[in-house]
Parts: C-alpha cells; sequence; structure tokens
C-alpha cells in the first residue's frame, strides 16, 4: 500500500509540474475584484467557533426522528382524501439556522408533485454569513511545487470503486 | 515540508455510500476528544441517511414520497431541507428540483446540508484545525491564525489522480459536482438531460449547503452556469471545467 501511494504522489509531482508551466493569466489575483477586505474575519470566525453560529441552533434536533412532536398540532392539510385529486400538505413553521421555514406539499397519487415554501428566510441571513468567512479566496490555478501539498481534494462525488483510485484515497492512505 | 506545519491527521469512514475524509491539525489532531467528534459527525450523517436517503424503503423522505406520512410530521429538518431545495428551485428558475418525475428526491440537498451540520462537532474542539469532507464536498476551519489555510485541490474532471487548480481557504466550504465518475446524475430538471459542454463546477462558499447547491445548479445549467454564477451568486469563487478541456475562473 505505501508503495502505491508514493507512486502516485510521485505521479502527482509530476503532473504539478507540468501544469507549472500552464501559467496562463493565473497571476491576475483573483482576490481583485472588490471583496471587502474582511481581514479580521479569519479570527473572528476563529473566536466564535463556540458561539454556536451556524449549525448548532438547529442540534439538539438531530434526534427528533421520532418527534416533531409539541408543534404538531398545526401542521395541517387541506385534503380531500379521494385517490385521484391531488392534496395539499401544510407543515408547522420549524425553527432553522437559517430563520422560520414552513413548507407546502402537493401530493398526488400517493407522489410528491410540488413542494412550495410558504415562509423562508430573507436572503440576509446568508449575506451576513458570507462575511464571516475569511476573504479574499483565491483560485490558483498553476501549480508550483509548493502546491504538492495539498491536504484535500475536492471532486465529483466518487464512488468506493472510484475513490479507491483517487488523490484523496491516496491522502487518506498516506496519512494512516 | 516546511518545518512549521503542524502534522496533519487522517481519518476515513464509509458512511451513506460515500467516504467521508477527515483531516485534523492542532491541539486535538488525536485523542479522545478526537474520537468522540469524529464519532458524533458520523453518527449525524447516518441519522441524516436514515431520514433523508430515498434508497431507504423505511426513511422519512421515502415514506413521506408514498404519501404515508406528512411533511409536518417529521422532524424540522425535513421541512428546513425541503426549504432548501425550494429556494434552490426557485433561484435557478426550475433546474435544480428535489421533484423529479414526481419523485421526491432531496440528495442533491441533503450532503451538503448534512456535513455542513455535522461539522459543528469539530467546531467544538478547542484549538483545532479541520477538514471534513464527504466525497469531494468539504468544511474547512482554521481555528488559530498562527496556522496556515487548508489546500483543496480541485480535482481534474478528466483523471481523477490529478488536480488543476488549487483553493487556499481557512473557513468555508468547497463542492464540486461534476460528471467524472458517476455518470450522468446531473441533469437540468426542466429538460432532464446531463449537461454537454460542462463537465465539473467547483464552487467555494461560507457553508457546504450553499456550496453544494450552486455547485449541482450550476452543473444542471451546463453553458448558462458562468452567466447564472455570476448574477446570482456574485462573491462566491467558481472553477468551471469544460468538455473541451478550457476552464472558466469566477473570482466571486
Amino acid at each position: 500500500m505505501k508503495r502505491i501511494t508514493t507512486w502516485i504522489l510521485s505521479t502527482i509531482t509530476v503532473v504539478v509540474l507540468m501544469f507549472g508551466y500552464h501559467t496562463s493569466t493565473s497571476s491576475t489575483l483573483a482576490s481583485g475584484a472588490g471583496n471587502p477586505p474582511v481581514i479580521s474575519s479569519g479570527t473572528t470566525a476563529g473566536g466564535s467557533s463556540g458561539s454556536g453560529t451556524s449549525g448548532s441552533g438547529t442540534s439538539g434536533s438531530g434526534t427528533s426522528g421520532s418527534s416533531g412532536s409539541g408543534s404538531g398540532s398545526s401542521g395541517s392539510t387541506s385534503s380531500t382524501s379521494s385517490a385521484k385529486k391531488s392534496t395539499t400538505a401544510t407543515g408547522d413553521v420549524a425553527q432553522t439556522q437559517w430563520g422560520p421555514v414552513q413548507v407546502e406539499l402537493t401530493v398526488s397519487g400517493g407522489k410528491i408533485t410540488d413542494v412550495s415554501v410558504l415562509q423562508y428566510p430573507s436572503g440576509n441571513g446568508q449575506d451576513a454569513q458570507i462575511n464571516g468567512y475569511a476573504l479574499p479566496v483565491l483560485i490558483q490555478e498553476t501549480l508550483d511545487q509548493q502546491s504538492a501539498s495539498i491536504d484535500m481534494v475536492s471532486g465529483a462525488t466518487v464512488t468506493s470503486v472510484g475513490y479507491l483510485q483517487s488523490l484523496q484515497s491516496a491522502l487518506d492512505q498516506a496519512g494512516l | 515540508m516546511t518545518g512549521t506545519a503542524a502534522p496533519v491527521r487522517r481519518r476515513v469512514e464509509q458512511v451513506m455510500g460515500l467516504p467521508i475524509s477527515l483531516a485534523l491539525r492542532g491541539r486535538h489532531d488525536t485523542g479522545p476528544e478526537a474520537d468522540q467528534a469524529w464519532a458524533a459527525v458520523l453518527s449525524d450523517l447516518r441519522e441524516a441517511d436514515r431520514v433523508f436517503s430515498p434508497w431507504r424503503a423505511d426513511s422519512f423522505v421515502s415514506r413521506l414520497d408514498r404519501g404515508e406520512v406528512r411533511a409536518a410530521d417529521g422532524p424540522p429538518e425535513v421541512r428546513e431541507v425541503l426549504a432548501i431545495g425550494e429556494r434552490a428551485r426557485r433561484e435557478s428558475g426550475g433546474a435544480f428540483d428535489v421533484v423529479r418525475d414526481g419523485r421526491l428526491d432531496p440528495s442533491g440537498v441533503v450532503k451538503g446540508w448534512a456535513v455542513e451540520r455535522a461539522a459543528r462537532h469539530l467546531r467544538a474542539l478547542d484549538d483545532t484545525d479541520f477538514c471534513l469532507s464527504a466525497g469531494g464536498d468539504m468544511v474547512v476551519h482554521v481555528a488559530t491564525s498562527d496556522r496556515p489555510e487548508w489546500r483543496i485541490g480541485i480535482e481534474d474532471a478528466t483523471d481523477p489522480l490529478r488536480t488543476v487548480a488549487v483553493v487556499s481557504l481557512r473557513d468555508g466550504a468547497v463542492a464540486t459536482s461534476g460528471l467524472a465518475h458517476r455518470g450522468a446524475h446531473v441533469v437540468d430538471a426542466r429538460t432532464g438531460r446531463p449537461p454537454r459542454r460542462l463537465t465539473s463546477v467547483t464552487v467555494v462558499a461560507a457553508n457546504l449547503t450553499d456550496a453544494d447547491v450552486d455547485a449541482t445548479t450550476a452543473l444542471a445549467l451546463d453553458a448558462d452556469a458562468p452567466r447564472w454564477l455570476a448574477t446570482h451568486r456574485p462573491g462566491r469563487p467558481a472553477y468551471l471545467q469544460w468538455t473541451d478541456g478550457t476552464t472558466t475562473r469566477l473570482p466571486g
């Protein structure tokens, strides 16, 4: 296994070197385009990790496979039970990490044919989050030698077979 | 290798049919705290699979699809995910849709959402950096300014052993949608057709829920993706690979 890893990694180095020549226009710093220089945000994000920014608000509910309970009353159907007609079902207002959400489903012949949201948070919550991560983000197209040190690989969802043949797998193996 | 770099400790596990890879740096890169956080992450993802998988006949989503239960009867997460899907449908003009051929399949939302949510267990690790990836979509975090950003390679859509670009990121998420390893799973929901010109889209965003949905949407939009990203998602860096071998970089 080690050997394979080494081989793969050396292949990467070669690839990296090849791409090193393919400089193109990468010197145009991607960050130039008017990103607010939120210099402090890195610190903010680091410092605030405990402060329940995103996921934690909804965390408790992970266990709620059973529940939905307390608020369940108002979840209503404006149905008419006949099988051929379509039925709409309106859910309760759920408090999510972005704000209140209410969904309406249309079911026809036992299948969901439409989902609409009666209430969802405005985009503002998201905008606020965007400011919370450290800009500028730089996507570099050229890979110099330093770029050989890649921590993770972002790629299309892999099957388990595909994974075993991927660079990510090599990285994971190398780290074990 | 630079001498100052903190060592990276890695773990891998298969959940939801996906390899879940974790890289940790800093105080709790190993040890009981790391073990506990990792276990909690995996537990979260398995729970999400139990609730949302359209391939499990007994999942809440499958029962919802068969009309056996109502959305109101389920956990609030179901409504949250459906709402995200609905918002993506509206914003994409219908190219992204959790309903396809009359069947409910929120998978396009669930992965990013579930991983983003599960990552909270890692954020709770004091003075510890993490990079949590589910099949190539990841959440990254650097806890302290004296450690470098994570370096995320963007996979070559035509060769899983190559990368074509690098994203350096301290906090946020990177998602890639492509056709490389799984055939034509992404289609434009309005036409049912997979993209012809676009082979891969990578989006960087503050959270993985958004990055994942945006990458999938952009891939479904095919040739229209750059315009859509530029108008609907200004501020989100993106990297597109085309069938003819060219690439497009959107600065965000």
